[in-house]
């Protein structure tokens, strides 16, 4: 019995059409040939080092324009929301409008963990990490405004949820007001729970590396006793595969029930069927743009080229292209209905208001410049592989759909059907310091992300490397990959001079 | 009978009770997945049930090579699918329709056109609880307390470490014999595992050395295999 098996293991092993074809078929999904031991050290060092100087400089200001938006939120409390721009005819205006463009960014985030894993798009492990992250925050960001534009949030926590008030009613489920609510907390907790179930064994690999008891015993109570047992592997693989496909139909639900928050009226420019899959190809437009904008730069900062390659980045770039194309074609779609159904306010709305109308510039620059025009850039390989493009046109593409849903939101109810309730929308300086300061919120989360949690998920990262396929080593028993011979990992001179107390055991 | 069956649930969770005065476990270190396999395949052969193997990422083909079956965390999902489904509908269905039932613009009090989007969002919201908790449950976590945490080595089962632990409740268990048939197997190295019931383990100075038995290389063990 023993004998047979012995004889499987020295057999020599079974020849991959062409040598290594079987691992050069595609291209390497990290790069330098790291080993198991180089992941873990070179995402775990950024949590453990001392806070770099750069790091506390983004956290400073980062956390003053945080202190603005906090200002902001306080003046509006204690002013009622007159203190802001809207107001009849433009009834919802930059508060939803920063909502709707909140959420968006988040829906990135998912569909990289949770669409892409259901893909089998392996090259997601890298990124998933902060792309979720980016999710977590961005719906943070997003509930801030809905619950301050109540003007109350104390009283919103309380009429929103099903409870009963004074008068024992209860909230009106026909509302999509109400599905609203429904689906961004349901999207905000599920984000959560895939988030932290994917964080556990990288916690726990912190936890294992701890040298203060402080981190021991925060570190050990977050990875919940995490050992890597494969009895564990194997619900959780179970759990996170049923968690990416409850993900993956939530993500999309999430969208189109904000996009019912508009298209479920009778406002010219609002009341359009196509609204669903056009609001969730430009969520996912925008928030592809803002992970290529953060692991553009992280990536750079933390040094993990080899880890976030610029292959990642070239398949971002065509998600965007893509999407960016999905969102031009909705435009020329409403254009498209509103002539051929041939309602006067419908025609009147898209050709007279949004393109040649007192906001016809955020048209021209928002949605035609922005979101239709410079995306097609990523046709040419040239483009979508240069760092400073792409950078470039991942701002410009969270600019231009800001302006989207300010065209939809505020230019569509800014002229009503009688010319007597026409009126001119502008933004107060509260509107405008409220927007900047949610971008304090989000990068101060952001950054405390970076700095305190695995920012790549290690554990996946090391399933996908070529030396962690068991069928590799049916030889002489532990030969490596030709990758990990060839190894480029600058920090490992850092870690030889670093006064590490603690040689790594072995058994 | 129920002593019994409550053991070997926990065993299904990875969680093997000790017993006074014997040591927990004997974990031995493999050098890379594909070995860590064959090991797995080789204890269970030999009739060994409370086994577990550690590594820092999930192996292809382990489940297999363990024998274990399909993972119940899909049930538990459905169930909270199906509790949420109809929660998002009473819930409609009664405040809206029967409680305090609203004239608005003459809709039905009830519909359930209306009640998709809920209904659809809470069954997703209980769907991932199910997940998440039976996902914990079937696995015996939190637990904070795992007396593998004693072993030095055993740190690196999360970093690039290759572990496979034989309980020592398990009914083939012998300390001399399980020890060397891990060695034949192809084991680096074999630690004795002790439940010493110290909540914190905080390395101040050099523990006793514990290896009672180290392989430089894994080629020689193998070239003992019988």
């Amino acid at each position: 019995m023993a004998a047979d098996k012995h004889a499987s293991i020295t057999a020599p092993a079974h020849v991959h059409p062409g040598g290594d074809g079987h691992y050069d078929a595609e291209l390497p999904l990290v790069r330098g040939g790291l080993t198991f031991h180089d992941v873990t050290e070179l995402v775990s060092y950024h949590t453990e080092k001392k806070s770099p100087v750069g790091w506390l400089l983004a956290f400073a200001l980062a956390s003053f324009v945080l202190l603005i938006f906090l200002s902001c939120l306080s003046y509006l409390v204690w002013n009622g929301i007159g203190v802001w721009g809207t107001n009849i005819p433009v009834g919802w205006a930059w508060p939803i409008v920063d909502f709707v463009f909140w959420v968006g960014i988040g829906h990135a985030g998912t569909l990289i963990s949770a669409i892409l894993f259901l893909l089998r798009q392996r090259w997601r492990t890298s990124i998933n990490r902060a792309a979720e992250a980016m999710t977590i925050f961005a719906v943070i960001c997003a509930l801030m405004f809905p619950l301050f534009h109540t003007g109350r949030p104390w009283f919103a926590i309380y009429w929103m949820p099903p409870i009963p008030n004074q008068m024992d009613m209860w909230p009106q489920f026909k509302s999509p007001l109400m599905w609203d609510v429904f689906a961004v907390s349901s999207y905000f907790t599920v984000s959560l729970i895939f988030w932290y179930v994917g964080l556990v064994p990288d916690l726990a690999t912190l936890r294992d590396r701890a040298k203060t008891v402080l981190r021991q015993r925060v570190l050990g109570s977050l990875a919940l006793g995490w050992t890597g047992a494969n009895r564990h592997w194997r619900n959780y693989e179970k759990a996170y595969i049923l968690l990416a496909g409850l993900a993956t139909p939530l993500v999309l639900s999430v969208h189109s029930v904000v996009s019912f928050d508009f298209a479920v009226s009778l406002i010219p420019g609002w009341h359009t069927t196509i609204f669903p899959p056009y609001f969730v190809a430009g969520a996912i437009f925008s928030g592809f743009a803002m992970v290529v904008t953060l692991l553009v730069a992280a990536r750079k900062v933390y040094g993990l080229e080899n880890l976030i390659t610029i292959e990642h980045l070239e398949k971002m770039n065509l998600v965007i292209l893509l999407t960016g194309s999905l969102v031009a074609f909705s435009y020329i779609a409403e254009f498209f209905i509103a002539y051929y159904s041939g309602v006067e306010y419908e025609s009147y709305y898209f050709f007279q208001v949004r393109v040649l109308g007192p906001y016809g510039w955020a048209w021209f620059l928002g949605m035609l410049t922005c979101n239709v025009l410079l995306p097609q850039l990523f046709w040419f390989k040239k483009m979508r592989r240069s760092i400073p493009v792409m950078f470039a046109i991942s701002i410009t593409t969270n600019i231009g759909m800001w302006f989207e849903r300010f065209i939809i939101t505020v230019v569509s109810l800014h002229r009503d059907y009688l010319p007597s309730s026409w009126g001119y929308f502008s933004p107060t300086w509260v509107d405008v310091l409220t927007l900047l300061g949610s971008f304090g919120l989000f990068f101060t989360l952001f950054l405390l992300f970076l700095r305190f949690a695995p920012m790549v998920a290690m554990s996946e990262v090391k399933a996908i490397l070529p030396q962690a396929d068991p069928h590799l080593y049916e030889g002489d028993g532990h030969t490596a990959h030709p990758a990990t011979t060839e190894r480029s990992v600058p920090y490992i001179q850092s870690e030889e001079e670093s006064d590490d107390d603690s040689p790594r055991r072995h058994l | 009978m129920a002593r019994e069956f409550l053991r070997d649930a926990k065993a299904t969770m990875g969680i093997y009770e000790g017993e006074e005065g014997r040591p927990y476990a004997l974990l031995a270190e493999f050098s890379n997945p594909g070995t860590l396999l064959h090991a797995a395949e080789r204890v269970r052969a030999a009739g060994y049930r409370y086994f577990d193997t550690h590594s820092p990422f999930p192996i292809h083909g382990m489940d297999r090579a363990m024998g274990l079956g399909q993972s119940k965390v899909g049930l538990i999902t459905l169930g909270g699918g199906i509790t949420g489904l109809l929660t998002g509908w009473l819930l409609q269905w009664w405040t809206g329709g029967y409680d305090f039932p609203i004239n608005v613009g003459g809709k039905p009090f009830f519909a359930w056109e209306p009640s998709i989007p809920i209904m659809f969002e809470l069954t997703i919201l209980f769907s991932s609880f199910g997940a998440l908790f039976g996902m914990l449950a079937l696995n015996g976590l939190p637990r904070l307390y795992n007396p593998l945490f004693y072993s030095e080595a055993f740190a690196r089962a999360t970093d690039d470490g290759f572990f496979l632990q034989i309980a020592a409740t398990d009914k083939r268990f012998d300390l001399e014999r399980t020890h060397q048939f891990l060695l034949d197997i192809g084991a680096l190295g074999v630690e004795v595992v002790e439940d010493r019931e110290v909540p914190d383990i905080v390395p101040v100075e050099e523990p006793e050395a514990e290896a009672v038995e180290v392989r430089p290389h894994v080629a020689e063990s193998e070239g003992r295999l019988r």
